[in-house]
């Protein structure tokens, strides 16, 4: 009963959305008011609906309603709750049904928190924002409900793939979703101002809040997967320049260029309509995402169980979405005002660059990830292009940009000098080059990329305090004047330090662990040790133990400094089982330092039953610094979003010719 | 039900299709400067029955076996190359993860360099325009500020320093 | 003028992009093709399997029309193809010859054999992959139409079914037969 009530409320959703995407469109060019006023009460109706369809598949799951087939593919009685909950999204109709649970949810928050948006922008925001569930929905109702029925019900379900069986990746979809549907937001504005004709100042201030959102989910979700790939697949990689992932990749540097783009638009009114074209294209890499993963158009580790059928359904979508905007864009894009000029030495002209190194490196990994299926479309081959292409080809894009990170931000609007920035960054220069001449002679492996490497995140990370302190004017004033200007500081400029400052720590982290990485294969028995990077690894053998829903074999390793006695940490690497699928997975003994992670595998027996087992033991430096520096920009994103001045609504045209305050 | 449990626990022992984890201990060459080649390489070369995998990172049986040839052939003193070529001799150009750089590929590992001098280039025209059209502006009779206006002005702008 | 056009540049791009998604919806991007059509079947000679006299060289496949089939004991597939390789070898359609791939255990191959039928001329007992791999094998079965001069003409992965025989394999074979 329940099952069907999901089914029905998702029927009535389409409904609304189709309410939703077309009357206040309309009303909006027509003047029609009441027309206008449909868009709000139809996002609120949407997300009623689709919850409910979302808590119906959730109650399905928890009760184990093997009646549903999306349940008996995912699902099973053993399985621990948490599992339970995160199988409803860890399949492919249930992860589109949470995809438009999202949308509706952002949906209503522009009718909640856009109280004071001009009547007709939120009528058309609100329309392309239900047309765009239109779509999905009748993707989902057409080709992937996730609602069927199988009958006679069998008595349990097949469980779900043990590797998604992780708390981890059971988080990772629904930050993935709440960014790329985030994206949706600033999409839906830019479609609405070209269909008005205009993108003012307040418009941009519009998009910021939204996008910022919109990224730093989309930050943790790649980050949550990143991590996993790193503690789960057993030898301590966390990217691979898999299709998936940079289908995942690319909205976020596209939303990062649109972030920056919108400060131009918001501040100075220029650099408009390149602010509109990144953020239409910030979501058609998202929908392309879609399209990418679960059409079997490429192949990847993680590619959802594909169909060409959905292919072809959603190719149409994308086709009708962004070929629609993109000739929008075409039509319209030119009748924006070009707005204030800015020599290139500016922080404009800064961002503009930011602009181009992140359109180049999205267009430099969208063509790699293209690739393979451009060459076997014109039937002249097949070729892979894999990691070696992508650090070729996108490292050296990067360069440019964390160089100029350090500088933008010293630079003054619409006109600059640059040698006072540059040489207020002098002693950071100085400092960055003695890092990188320290880990050079340091490190007996350090090449000249790595200290380049360290040279980069030093100059940013050094180069960013240096900003700031001079915004504040440490020790250049007297200390209570540091703290005012310190209180002061509009959050917004918090959040760029902060996630400037991450991305450098970040940076270091991804170094240490693609650079210095140590590794040693071996077989051991009980009583053996190995060292490695002056650790000692003492294997003491391995046990069966049993889990909810698997059985597994436990080794464990004792860890010590070289020379001491005393044990520094307990590693328990495991290779388990699962009882309903009969899939093996590993799972790595990890201990994390700051200076790098200790982390054992245990592998086969060794084929003379002696006791012996194969084993894998690394010692992966600075990895924590990864995970920390990302942590610490997701962070500076969200301090940005509580800035005040993003709450502040659109001023109210007075009746007065006062001039417009820009704050 | 007594018995499921050792029974699982003696499949994980047995299977063979338990992940073996990439290079076995049994693979690693004596020499040092040998094995690390092999290592490299096999990052190069494509798993063919994985989906997107290099044979180092792939506990497949065919990533094994291709592993081990690998391995055979620097031993036999074969240069980089040419353990490279010997694969794709077998399975194309596809088992190569660091495309080629022949015909179908120029447009690839071009790709990049082309896209950056088309952003320069643009980037360069939009100045050039802007320029033109603020040269246009300016040789229209302007009104000039005051001194205080200037003055004025100054301070606007400093205050707008913040992002 | 020219600021027209670049606006118009998304659009061209996309639509050329989405040409290119549809063809690919039609195309299978884990098929691999063989690198070994139109060249001479790698020199091989491989010992024969147990219950078997002779073991197998690329040599015995000069001077006719033949094919080589991969397949292992081991190999699910394979059972799927074995009644209609049997029917070949009944209605002397075509030599077919066999390469043993990855047996692990002696004599595995000769009881597969002995239980389901033996539809092969000549056997080769490829333990270490070499050979498989020299033909550029990704799984089991495969097969493999060479002339009779030994050039490989022709590569068929997974099973051979009656219609896919009938269809694009048999007339293959006929063609070569003219030649």
């Amino acid at each position: 009963m329940i099952v069907e009530i999901g089914h029905y409320a998702l029927v009535l959703a389409l409904f609304v959305s189709i309410l939703q995407g077309t009357m206040p469109l309309i009303g909006a060019s027509r003047g029609q008011v009441r027309w206008m006023a449909l868009a709000a009460p139809a996002s609120w109706a949407q997300l009623f609906t689709v919850s409910v369809a979302f808590a119906a598949l959730t109650v399905a799951y928890l009760g184990s309603d093997f009646s549903v087939l999306n349940v008996i593919k995912n699902s099973h009685t053993t399985k621990p709750m948490l599992y339970k909950i995160s199988g409803v999204w860890g399949n492919h109709e249930g992860s589109m049904l949470l995809w438009v649970l999202i949308l509706a949810v952002f949906g209503s928050a522009v009718s909640l928190f856009g109280r004071n948006l001009p009547e007709g922008l939120k009528a058309r925001v609100l329309s392309v924002q239900g047309l765009i569930a239109v779509g999905f929905l009748l993707f989902i109702l057409l080709t992937s409900n996730p609602f069927e029925r199988v009958f006679p019900p069998p008595a349990d379900g097949e469980s779900l793939n043990p590797l998604l069986q992780d708390p981890g990746l059971a988080f990772h979809p629904p930050f993935l979703y709440l960014g790329y549907v985030g994206f949706s937001m600033a999409f839906s504005f830019a479609i609405a101002a070209l269909l008005e004709g205009r993108v003012d100042p307040s418009w941009a201030r519009w998009v910021r809040p939204w996008t910022l959102a919109a990224w730093s989910f989309l930050t943790v979700g790649i980050v949550l997967g990143s991590w996993w790939a790193y503690y789960e697949l057993g030898w301590g990689g966390w990217w691979f320049w898999d299709p998936v992932e940079n289908a995942s990749f690319m909205p976020w540097l596209a939303g990062t260029a649109l972030l920056h783009s919108a400060i131009v638009a918001e501040k100075r009114d220029t650099l408009k309509a390149w602010t509109i074209f990144l953020a239409i294209v910030a979501f058609s890499l998202s929908l392309l995402g879609t399209f990418l993963v679960r059409s079997g158009v490429l192949t990847s580790v993680h590619a959802f169980a594909t169909d060409p059928e959905r292919g072809v359904f959603i190719l149409v979508l994308l086709i009708i979405a962004i070929g629609g905007s993109f000739a929008l864009f075409a039509w319209r894009g030119p009748s924006i005002k070009t707005g204030g000029m800015f020599k290139p030495v500016s922080r404009e002209g800064a961002l503009l660059l930011n602009n181009l190194l992140m359109t180049t490196a999205t267009a430099v990994v969208l063509l790699g990830t293209l690739y393979p299926l451009f060459i076997d479309a014109l039937d002249l081959g097949k070729v892979s292009v894999g990691a070696p292409f992508f650090n070729a080809a996108f490292i050296p894009i990067m360069i440019p940009l964390v160089l100029a990170m350090a500088v933008g931000p010293f630079l003054s609007w619409k006109r600059s000098g640059l040698m006072t920035p540059l040489m207020k960054l002098k002693f950071v220069f100085i400092a960055s080059l003695a890092a990188a001449a320290m880990t050079f002679s340091m490190k007996q492996d350090a090449s000249i990329l790595a200290s380049f490497g360290i040279f980069m995140a030093v100059w940013l990370g050094a180069g960013t305090l240096w900003e700031f302190s001079s915004r504040i004017k440490l020790f250049a004033a007297p200390f209570g004047e540091s703290m005012k200007r310190m209180g002061k500081m509009p959050r917004s400029m918090w959040g760029m330090t902060l996630t400037h400052f991450g991305l450098a720590i970040a940076i270091v982290g991804m170094i240490g662990a693609e650079a210095w990485k140590v590794e040693s294969i071996q077989v051991m028995k009980p009583g053996e040790m190995v060292t490695v990077s002056g650790w000692d690894y003492t294997f003491e053998g391995a046990r069966e133990v049993a889990g909810p829903n698997y059985v597994a074999l436990r080794g464990s390793f004792t860890v010590r400094r070289s020379g001491e006695k005393e044990t520094f940490v307990t590693l328990y690497p495991e290779k388990r089982v699962y009882t309903v699928t009969q899939r093996p997975t590993t799972e790595a003994g990890i201990h994390t330092t700051w200076l790098g992670d200790l982390y054992a595998v245990i592998g086969d027996p060794s084929k003379d039953n002696s006791g012996a087992f194969v084993t894998r033991l690394y010692f992966n430096p600075l990895v924590a610094w990864m995970w920390f520096g990302a942590t610490i920009m997701v962070i500076g994103g969200l301090v940005s979003l509580t800035d005040r001045r993003h709450r502040v609504g659109v001023p109210k045209p007075s009746a007065a010719p006062a001039p417009a305050a820009k704050k | 039900m007594r018995f499921l449990k050792p029974l699982i626990l003696a499949l994980v022992l047995l299977m063979p299709v338990v992940p073996a984890y990439a290079v076995n201990p049994d693979e690693v060459l004596k020499d040092p400067l040998l094995e690390l080649r092999a290592r490299e390489l096999s990052k190069e070369l494509r798993c063919v029955v994985c989906q997107n995998q290099s044979i180092d990172d792939s506990d497949a049986e065919l990533a094994r076996d291709l592993r081990v040839i690998v391995r055979e052939r620097l031993t036999k003193g074969d240069s980089d190359t040419q353990v490279l070529e010997y694969v794709v001799a077998r399975y194309g150009d596809f088992v190569l993860l660091k495309p080629p750089f022949k015909g179908i590929t120029y447009f690839l590992w071009l790709g990049p360099i082309i896209f950056g001098a088309i952003g320069i280039a643009a980037v360069v025209a939009y100045y050039r325009k802007r320029q033109g059209e603020a040269a246009i502006a300016e040789a229209a009779p302007a009104q000039t500020l005051s001194k205080e206006e200037k003055a004025r002005l100054d301070i606007l702008l400093k205050d707008e320093d913040d992002a | 003028m020219s600021s027209r056009l670049v606006y118009m540049l998304p659009l061209g791009i996309f639509l050329i992009l989405a040409v290119y998604f549809a063809i690919g919806l039609t195309k299978d991007p884990s098929k691999l093709p063989s690198t070994l059509i139109n060249k001479e079947v790698p020199a091989f000679d491989l010992p024969a399997i147990e219950g078997h006299d002779k073991g197998f060289s690329s040599k015995d496949l000069l001077g006719q029309v033949t094919l080589v089939n991969i397949f292992g004991s081991w190999c699910v597939a394979c059972l799927a193809e074995h009644p209609f390789l049997m029917r070949l070898k009944q209605e002397k359609t075509i030599p077919i010859y066999g390469i043993d791939w990855r047996e692990k255990t002696d004599g595995a191959a000769f009881r597969w054999l002995s239980r389901h039928g033996d539809p092969y001329t000549l056997v080769g007992d490829d333990r270490d992959s070499r050979v498989s791999i020299d033909f550029g094998v990704t799984g089991a079965p495969e097969s493999f139409i060479v002339d009779k001069k030994g050039v490989v003409r022709y590569k068929h992965i997974g099973p051979i079914y009656p219609e896919t025989w009938n269809e694009t394999l048999l007339p293959i074979v006929e063609e070569l037969r003219k030649q």
